[in-house]
């Protein structure tokens, strides 16, 4: 270890008793339909701290409902999720958020019309703790609690290097920097499960490789776990320690992604087969 | 004579002077999470002392050299004057080259320690360690994704000053012996080592002695009176002498105040928030600024933009004359005062010129309208011209004496002659000792008597004033004996918004002609407001219109050059426009942003036969290399055009045999 703290590392990842390696969150035989349609059928797995996991799988396979369902926003009618040991089945987005868990979104979903700065300070509105009354003062105590959130922004705005757009209004950013500016904002959160909406989908290769670079730092240095859904192979398979794939709605493949890579039923769901 | 035996001759004294006069007055900023740090002369001392001792506890001895690779930050600067400190030799390297030009510099110089601003740096350094036999050890400024690389010969700037604390906590005396070590300094001890851009050939070593360097910035900070009140941006290349002498040389020497922008990205806002009282930037800077100002205007509403073309133009008529205190009627004043509230003040506020009081521009010639424009503004900006061979200054305009097609009588103490076949020849006091490992080199710039060879070709004007026309080399002639001065056509070009880079031929040939870049910015946003869509640079390169567009600009060239007797019968006979910017990482430009002529030509050269041998379009492959180092491809369908020539042209004469 280097005999200093490095002062680079913004926020400590959450100190709590799961060490790293351990399981963090574990998703068992989960079921979830609308009406008749089967968006997911019995998928188990589980995400160790600090690794990043993919999920990955050809168009309508259910991902993005996996991770509506481990982010609350959707409740499985069949099957647990537990989350540090706590398990859990109903529950709403921002009770996931006061847990740890933050996310982005297929579709960047920021507030348009305000600068990056805000945007993000947005992100540690659920870690304030004063009252709306000494907010509304905004003096004292909840400016002295401001004044921190701040310092803790900055640190992810040097972090992901958008300095010079500090105070434009996200709608005047390119697509790729907004990318970057949700990422921030979940960041903000200081989440111990990062859920990663296709972050690289719509951007050019050398957005991808910045991109790319945040995630692994993001990983590295915060030790934040990342679980990630996306479209471009090559970037999973650099990025992730283990993949899990599903197809129509069912995993048929989990593990590192050499093996993933190799197997037939992966290569089959997204060549297709002879029928 | 006392007072000059008092003053300092090497620049760590300067440090200690300042921390003792200036203590308490900031010496650095550096804005970093959102806030300006600043750092007192006194702290500034302190840093650089922990990360001297530091560095000598690693075995830094007199004489090594310490390759020097980033951004301006402020613990960079701290490296130069720290290695400076202890009679090593600081080498600035530009953060931007690629991993073999670096790799040249650095074995070259035979650095034994490199201070550097991050993992790319550090990363850039692994992959040619086999040829860098003699470095002991590398530090690194930012330790981002450097938490898993092999920390034996890599450390953390931080950690090197706690070394160096560390040692002073030992050893009581070690503060007091390092002043020592400084106070016994010598000013015959070469001060750093600037690397040439590299314009020609092979960049070389520029060695310049501590007490030259001193006795340099102590004339020009007497010139332009600055003093410990000053502030500066440093946003240039720190390997770049400009950089080196205006920022660190003339800051230690007045004690005024270096700020650092947050990132290279932040320049403009860090301008804007600083408002420094001294300036300087390459003309192209200031051609970008008139430009989005320009733009910008033509977005505005009806009446801003009536009021805006309103006080330009009385700015125009009277604000130069205003300037530099010339007499003005005084409703033309009252005038000028009315534009300062609504335009010009408001303008320079956004543009974070407010406190100039000096500027310069430098290293390219400048248009006259863009020169003028900024002046009329009431920003005191001036041309000088310099060297790395002569740690900058050669010449530079007085206050109230200043023309935008001149560069200036000589500098403080300098000596200027033109020798017979018309080049630029100096002596000054910052005068450079030789090139690195390179006295045949050294030898052949120098002159028996001394002179430093400038290879630019020049003259003086009546008033006294040196005029530059060209590289000396690169002025030639037409096959008719009349002279072609590729440079001064260039710039010609250079000055329509339109055209950011030209290159002319023509030495030696029947004609002039001419390769045009257009400018992405002013061409992409007219093709935007004319309703013209296009994909790429190539497309927007290659449009009708804009060719047409360019063709105008290439007419009135013509038109003006036939004005001229020397120059009429360089008139461009026929231009295309390249179909990919011209790139320092492809070798076209150097770091310094100047065309590397005889590349470009050899690059290119199927298209040159084309200019002349009257073809009306040309297929053309170039590689190119992307920033990360990976190569590519692209091609294209070349037009070439002919354009209009004016007036009296000499006949071209039969060739005398």
């Amino acid at each position: 270890m280097n005999a200093h703290p490095d002062h680079h590392i913004i926020v400590a990842p959450n100190e709590d008793s799961i060490a790293k390696g351990e399981t963090l969150m574990e998703v068992k035989n989960v079921s979830l339909a609308f009406g008749g349609v089967k968006a997911i059928t019995d998928i188990s797995f589980d995400v160790r701290k600090g690794e990043i996991r993919a999920i990955i799988g050809p168009n309508g396979a259910g991902k993005t409902s996996m991770l509506n369902v481990i982010n609350g926003f959707y409740t499985p009618q069949i099957g647990t999720i537990t989350f540090r040991g706590q398990e859990r089945r109903a529950m709403k987005p921002h009770h996931a958020v006061r847990q740890g868990i933050a996310r982005t979104f297929q579709n960047v979903a920021l507030f348009k019309g305000m600068s990056t700065l805000d945007n993000i300070m947005a992100g540690r509105s659920v870690l304030m703790k004063r009252s709306i009354g000494w907010q509304m003062l905004w003096h004292g105590p909840a400016l002295a609690e401001e004044i921190e959130h701040r310092e803790k922004v900055e640190e992810i705005i040097d972090f992901l290097e958008i300095e010079h757009i500090r105070r434009t209004p996200v709608g005047k950013l390119p697509y790729g920097l907004q990318k970057r500016v949700e990422l921030g904002r979940a960041l903000a959160m200081e989440p111990s499960l990062l859920l990663l909406d296709e972050p690289m989908a719509g951007m050019n290769l050398e957005e991808k490789e910045d991109m790319s670079r945040f995630i692994l730092d993001v990983n590295q240095q915060r030790g934040t776990t990342i679980a990630l859904i996306e479209h471009d192979m090559g970037v999973v398979m650099d990025l992730s320690d283990r993949v899990v794939v599903l197809d129509y709605g069912k995993k048929i493949a989990d593990g590192p992604p050499d093996e993933v890579k190799n197997n037939q039923a992966v290569i089959d769901a997204y060549l297709g087969v002879p029928h | 004579m006392a007072e000059a035996q008092t003053l300092p001759d090497t620049f760590p004294k300067y440090l200690l002077r300042n921390a003792e006069m200036f203590g308490t007055r900031p010496a650095m900023r550096h804005k970093d999470r959102g806030i300006w740090q600043s750092w007192t002369w006194s702290r500034q001392r302190d840093e650089i002392r922990d990360f001297a001792t530091g560095l000598a506890t690693l075995g830094l001895r007199h004489g090594d050299k310490v390759a020097i690779i980033g951004a301006n930050r402020p613990k960079l600067y701290w490296a130069v004057c720290a290695v400076q400190s202890l009679s090593g030799v600081p080498v600035p390297v530009y953060a931007d080259a690629v991993a073999d030009e670096l790799a040249y510099v650095l074995s070259h110089a035979d650095v034994r320690f490199a201070v550097v601003q991050d993992q790319e740096q550090v990363d850039k350094l692994n992959s040619f360690a086999d040829r860098l036999t003699s470095l002991r050890a590398v530090i690194y400024d930012e330790p981002r994704g450097l938490a898993d690389y092999d920390k034996r010969a890599l450390h953390d700037f931080e950690d090197v000053q706690e070394m160096g604390r560390r040692a002073q906590m030992a050893d009581r005396q070690a503060a007091a012996r390092w002043e020592e070590t400084i106070r016994n300094g010598s000013g015959e001890d070469v001060s750093i080592m600037l690397y040439t851009s590299g314009t020609t050939g092979r960049s070389k070593g520029v060695m310049l002695k501590a007490k030259n360097a001193v006795k340099a910035a102590q004339d020009t900070v007497i010139f332009d009176r600055l003093t410990e009140k000053d502030s500066v941006l440093a946003y240039l290349p720190l390997a770049w002498v400009g950089d080196h002498y205006l920022n660190y040389a003339q800051g230690y020497v007045s004690g005024f105040t270096m700020a650092c922008p947050e990132s290279s990205q932040t320049v403009a806002q860090d301008l804007r928030e600083l408002a420094p009282t001294f300036y300087f930037a390459p003309p192209r800077v200031f051609e970008g600024l008139l430009t989005s100002i320009t733009i910008r205007m033509e977005d505005a509403g009806k009446l801003k933009r009536r009021i805006y073309r309103h006080y330009i133009e009385v700015a125009r008529k009277y604000g130069e004359a205003i300037l530099e205190g010339r007499d003005v009627p005084a409703l033309a004043r009252a005038s000028y005062a009315m534009g300062e509230i609504l335009v010009y003040g408001p303008l320079k506020n956004v543009l974070g010129l407010s406190n100039i009081r000096v500027a310069y521009t430098a290293g390219e010639a400048i248009g006259s309208d863009l020169f003028s424009f900024f002046r009329a503004l009431g920003v005191n900006l001036k041309q000088l011209y310099g060297q790395t061979e002569a740690f900058l200054y050669v010449t530079c305009q007085k206050d109230g004496e200043v023309r935008s097609d001149t560069v200036g009588p000589p500098a403080p103490n300098v000596d200027i002659r033109i020798s017979e076949d018309g080049e630029v020849q100096f002596r000054s006091p910052g005068m450079f000792s030789g090139y690195y490992l390179e006295d045949e080199k050294t030898a052949e710039t120098m002159t028996p008597d001394g002179y430093v060879k400038t290879g630019d070709a020049g003259f003086f004007d009546t008033d006294g004033q040196l005029k530059i026309i060209d590289r000396a080399k690169d002025v030639g002639k037409l096959s008719s004996g009349a002279l072609f001065a590729p440079k001064y056509l260039e710039n010609m070009l250079k000055f329509f918004p339109n055209i950011k880079e030209a290159v002319a031929f023509g030495d030696g040939r029947e004609f002039a002609t001419a390769f045009i870049n257009i400018d992405l910015q002013a061409v992409g946003n007219w093709a935007e407001r004319n309703n013209i869509a296009y994909a790429s640079y190539q497309e927007l390169a290659g449009h009708p219109l804009v060719y047409k567009m360019i063709a105008e600009n290439v007419e009135e060239t013509n038109r003006r050059l036939s004005e001229e007797p020397m120059m009429a019968a360089a008139q461009i006979r026929r231009f295309l426009i390249l179909h990919k910017e011209l790139d320092a990482d492809d070798g076209e430009l150097t770091r310094t942003q100047k065309v590397r002529r005889a590349f470009v030509a050899d690059r290119y050269a199927p298209l040159i036969e084309a200019l002349y041998d009257g073809s009306q379009v040309r297929f053309v492959e170039t590689e190119v290399t992307y920033e990360d180092g990976r190569k590519g491809r692209i091609s294209a369908n070349v037009k070439i055009v002919d354009a209009p020539v004016f007036g009296p042209v000499q006949p071209v004469r039969e060739a005398a045999e």
